[in-house]
């Protein structure tokens, strides 16, 4: 399959579509009870009459459901808008694209910074920690609602991979293909620490105003901005860095002998996080980055991985990056490992990329050619021909 | 890719495997083999493969396969998962044949192993003559920058089997120009004519 020139223009407006919907009640992990909750949610493409050529894309911890057109707030085109588009990777005449803002998120589905009907006020801590199982069981809801019984892929990188895995150990009838990116099956130590710092710079900025920062009409934006700087660090590889920045310095030409951001990388970070804040919600960070910490697949099966993939019909491709080190490639391959143990059908491909974790948002022409490859041959298998959805 | 094409060692490896079984094709290059099977043989088939193009490349033709290195990855797979196990021109590259060879038995009911022969006369003549390390048609790299860092004669191969208590259920002796020999276990002219040997192997225990 060869892939069309990258352009933002590649989202057919005719197909493109945004919604709402209120779904529930839901039981989370937790044993709270949501009895109603909104899901926001975009879809590219059209549903066959078969209801057979969907693929539900999982964003990650700070994506969202604006997979391929321009994000509301910021403008900028869509996290994945290069492989979307009739023709395309994710080719919107073959299939139907639908990514839903994830419960907890803060783009319109329900989170701390909705409004709680019961009170009539913001939900902020009161909103209930939610896990990437409750994730993933909100979304089925959504998928219930949209009459589908099975989805041809569901796929997603990084926490958007985790809940890739849960739907194919929750709910393995209901999916066809499954294509965890760049992800884990479970949060290492290492990462829930990096989560904590971030955390902890939001609950220090005496604007978050414990949690109720919206009611007092604050923003908690410099703890949400270092949170965001400190994360960012870990999607980036110290080649990336290098490559990028050097230690070459902002403007200058000589170091100021003071705290300004002499250098470039500094400066980026600092735009790095001042532009998170415009469109990400310091409370929804705390919740989100909490149910990736609480994710352990094996955990939540004996202790066993495989026995979260025990008879699988789902078909897997696993993909890591080799610079990745926020969830390095041994990670996937404990995924795979699983997966064999189990005889499940698997393919696994370790890209090679100096771009660390952002490599599955970035133009990795390996990885887009085996993806592609991937999925249409499922497709194929599937009986999913391009124009079905016309 | 039509069956055709497919190379003879390859095409004779098919011929072995049983329609509809399960097999996993431990380095499985760009997935030919494996393609073959599915489509002539309704096969259902499993791949691992060391390079990231030759994967890529598998992936594409929509098989199921893993990077992965045969020295590392067996131990991984559970006793006893597929029918039929195949190595092909790979054992003399890896780092540690033996235990990869008991594994191919341990996953599999039979294995398929096929190598390049280093008792052929051609190579042993090589030595005898000039006193350096062959390079031939079948082993066309120098010593210093081959992956055949493991390299047998159907002797040694025989014997290997021996002794993990394998028992070679077929055998034939290749050349490079694709002529087919069945052999015995223990025929001399096999280890002296081919260029590559060809066993189907089977587990006593399994038996």
């Amino acid at each position: 399959m060869v892939l069309p020139p990258i352009s933002s223009q590649a989202v057919d407006p005719r197909t493109s579509r945004c919604h709402t919907v209120e779904l529930g009640p839901l039981k989370l992990d937790s044993g709270v009870v949501l009895e109603r909750f909104t899901v926001a949610y975009q879809t590219y493409g059209r549903l066959n009459a078969a209801k057979s050529n969907a693929i539900l894309i999982c964003h990650a911890l700070t994506g969202d459901q604006y997979v391929a057109d321009a994000h509301p707030v910021t403008g900028k085109p869509g996290w994945w808008h290069m492989l979307v588009g009739p023709g395309n990777l994710f080719d919107t005449s073959r299939y139907q694209l639908i990514c839903a803002n994830i419960l907890g998120g803060c783009m319109g589905s329900t989170g701390p910074r909705e409004v709680n009907p019961a009170s009539g006020k913001p939900w902020g801590l009161s909103f209930p920690v939610i896990t990437v199982g409750d994730i993933v069981a909100a979304q089925a809801l959504l998928i219930d609602h949209l009459g589908i019984d099975q989805l041809f892929c569901v796929i997603g990188g990084s926490m958007g991979g985790m809940q890739v895995l849960e739907w194919a150990s929750s709910f393995p009838e209901r999916v066809y293909a499954a294509v965890p990116i760049a992800a884990a099956a479970r949060h290492s130590a290492q990462n829930i620490a990096f989560h904590e710092v971030g955390r902890q710079a939001i609950m220090a900025d005496p604007d978050w105003m414990g949690g109720d920062y919206l009611l007092a009409g604050t923003n908690p934006h410099r703890g949400l901005a270092v949170a965001r700087m400190a994360a960012h660090i870990t999607y980036l590889s110290e080649t990336a860095l290098h490559r990028k920045f050097g230690r070459k310095l902002q403007d200058r030409t000589q170091v100021t002998y003071g705290f300004e951001a002499d250098f470039q990388v500094e400066s980026y970070l600092r735009h790095q996080g001042s532009t998170f804040v415009d469109r990400f919600d310091a409370n929804s960070y705390l919740y989100i980055t909490r149910a990736m910490d609480y994710f352990d697949l094996a955990a939540q099966h004996g202790g066993v991985l495989a026995n979260a993939f025990k008879a699988t019909p789902v078909r897997f491709c696993v993909v890591s990056f080799t610079s990745d080190w926020l969830f390095p490639t041994r990670e996937s391959r404990a995924i795979v490992h699983a997966l064999n143990a189990v005889a499940a059908k698997v393919s696994f491909v370790e890209v090679e990329s100096d771009k660390g974790h952002d490599a599955f948002l970035l133009d990795e022409p390996e990885f887009h050619k085996t993806l592609a490859g991937f999925l249409d041959g499922q497709a194929t298998h599937r009986g999913l021909t391009a124009k079905a959805a016309e | 890719m039509n069956s055709g094409t497919l190379r003879v060692d390859l095409k004779l490896i098919a011929d072995w495997v049983e329609p509809k079984s399960r097999v996993l094709d431990v380095g499985c290059g760009d997935g030919e083999l494996l393609r073959h099977l599915a489509h002539e043989k309704n096969v259902d088939g499993r791949g691992i493969e060391l390079s990231m193009a030759g994967v890529s490349a598998a992936v594409r033709r929509g098989l199921a396969v893993i990077q992965g290195d045969a020295d590392t990855d067996l131990k991984d797979y559970p006793s006893g998962a597929f029918d039929t196990v195949i190595l092909s021109q790979t054992l003399q590259a890896t780092r540690n044949p033996r235990e990869v060879l008991a594994h191919l038995l341990r996953i599999g009911r039979r294995a398929i192993v096929s190598f390049p022969n280093f008792g052929h006369w051609r190579i042993r003549l090589n030595l005898l003559a000039f006193g350096r390390m062959p390079v031939t048609a079948a082993l066309d790299a120098n010593w210093y920058d081959t992956p055949n860092i493991h390299l047998c004669t159907i002797r040694d191969f025989t014997a290997l089997a021996g002794e993990l208590g394998l028992s070679i259920e077929k055998a034939v002796s290749l050349t490079q120009e694709g002529r087919v020999r069945p052999f015995a276990p223990g025929d001399a002219w096999a280890n002296l004519l081919g260029e590559h040997g060809l066993f189907l192997l089977s587990n006593r225990a399994n038996r």
